[in-house]
């Protein structure tokens, strides 16, 4: 369990970058921060590993401050994923993976035999280990972020906009790929975006934001969709969107889903 | 060539006594450089105005140095020790701002992913920061080891032997060969040293090598 308690950070000569922000997100279960640029979203998920020291207020994981931690074994006992996948260009994709274990004193040998597993895990080839990030795709490079992050085995994993410099595609797929990861292995996620749809289907809670880290709404998807709080939230999750605001209609006896603008988007299973 | 075969026991000697002048002043300036430089990139405050003074260093002429070296260590003039010195500094001089500049080139982006993972910030330097800065930092010690090479000869001037011996005494004697086959032979020294650092660097760097290497394009889809 992550609390956050009254954290605000403040940069010299900005307005506050987070102000007064007050959050807790439960063990085994994926939360999403969702806001535009400027909401604080990514400084409220560094405070988590202390890339970020709050202003005031403070972060708990597990009850523990995260201050009374050491940052470096602090570090190690959180994954991180981060949007440009943040690998090391001079180590091979198996090296890559086992960073964190080798740090901490793993073999290099039983650490790269746990590395090649967690490849296959995350849906590459195992021969992509001896390549270098630099000859990966966007997409592979993303996977081989995400098997960094869990090589350690963390309790948490902290997910800064991981797919937002993919293309759609193979976005929906890395998407789809971290809903099976995580019905396996349950780890506790806070997830950045500003993408309301990756919100919606990664998040069991989805907290939107407003500039300054401030909360708009939390809630599941469907309550968030279903009652937005007010105009900023009901425009950010384009909730008066046409492709939002579906009907149901009759064809050949089969009901069609189709949305504000008359285009068909389903059938509903009967 | 008469003269070459006639000496060539002579000029093996000299060609040893250059290694060992030129070898040794090589790995000293890499040594004291290299912090420097990234003390330098890391506090530019603290570090501008060393980077200023220890270029400046190389405008001081030679034979002044070499005069000043064993004054101020209290060792003979006429010592090994005073060369490798006087060439030291002179590396130094040649290789803090390339240092500086290589510590420069390596991805903040990655730096930062490195502590956030958790790497100590002794792990950072001798795991990501000075591995990625040694393809620039590699481009700098060959300079330093080619202009090292070449600088040793002035040892021959305060009695230093070297290969610049065969340049003072075949000036003097007036054998043109003599002359020829010192600056070949430190020539063909400078080429081997830079071409080992480009082997080292190989080495080192086998990344650089495939990172502009193009996807196959059924590779893409995976």
């Amino acid at each position: 369990m992550i609390e956050f308690e009254t954290v605000s950070k403040t940069y010299p000569g900005h307005p506050a970058a987070v102000a007064d922000f007050s959050l807790v997100v439960p063990s085994h279960s994926t939360v999403v921060l969702v806001g535009s640029s400027g909401s604080g979203k990514s400084t409220l998920l560094r405070t988590v590993n202390r890339m970020v020291e709050p202003t005031s207020g403070r972060v708990l994981i597990d009850g523990e401050d995260v201050r009374e931690r050491d940052p470096v074994a602090l570090r190690r006992s959180i994954g991180y994923v981060l949007q440009h996948g943040g690998l090391l260009p001079h180590r091979s994709v198996i090296d890559n993976i086992a960073t964190v274990p080798v740090l901490n004193g793993v073999p290099k040998r039983q650490a790269r035999t746990a590395a090649t597993e967690l490849l296959e895990r995350v849906g590459l080839d195992p021969k992509v280990g001896r390549r270098y990030p630099g000859q990966l795709s966007g997409g592979q490079q993303q996977r081989v972020g995400v098997a960094r992050a869990l090589a350690a085995d963390p309790n948490i994993l902290l997910m800064d906009e991981p797919f937002g410099a993919v293309d759609p595609i193979m976005r929906r797929e890395l998407q789809e790929e971290l809903l099976r990861l995580q019905s396996e292995l349950h780890k506790t996620i806070v997830f950045v975006t500003h993408d309301i749809d990756e919100a919606f289907l990664l998040g069991d809670e989805v907290v939107v934001l407003r500039e300054g880290g401030v909360i708009a709404q939390r809630g599941t998807p469907a309550e968030i969709l279903g009652a937005p709080a007010d105009d900023f939230v009901r425009d950010f999750v384009g909730a008066d969107r046409a492709e939002r605001e579906l009907h149901t209609t009759e064809v050949d006896g089969r009901t069609i889903a189709v949305d504000a603008a008359g285009r068909p988007v389903g059938v509903l299973a009967s | 060539m008469t003269w070459l075969t006639l000496n060539w026991p002579q000029v093996l000697e000299l060609t040893r006594d250059h290694l060992l002048l030129s070898a040794p002043a090589i790995l000293l300036s890499v040594l004291i450089a290299v912090p420097i430089g990234r003390l330098a990139q890391q506090r530019p405050r603290l570090g501008g105005p060393l980077l200023g003074a220890a270029s400046l260093l190389y405008a001081i002429p030679a034979l002044p140095l070499l005069i000043i070296i064993p004054v101020i260590f209290g060792i003979p003039l006429r010592s090994p020790a005073t060369m490798i010195i006087a060439l030291t500094v002179y590396g130094v001089a040649l290789l803090v701002r390339t240092a500086a500049d290589a510590f420069g080139s390596v991805d903040p982006r990655v730096r930062e992913a490195a502590v956030a993972v958790g790497h100590s910030p002794r792990s950072v330097f001798w795991r990501v920061d000075l591995p990625l800065a040694l393809p620039v930092l590699l481009a700098g010690i060959r300079v330093v080891a080619v202009s090292t090479v070449s600088l040793v000869t002035i040892g021959a001037l305060i009695g230093v032997p070297s290969l610049g011996t065969l340049l003072t005494d075949g000036f003097q004697r007036g054998i043109p060969a003599e002359v020829a086959t010192g600056v070949i032979a430190t020539m063909a020294l400078a080429l081997l040293f830079d071409g080992l650092l480009i082997a080292i660097g190989r080495l080192l760097t086998p990344w650089a090598a495939t990172s502009h290497e193009r996807l196959l394009p059924q590779e893409k889809a995976v």
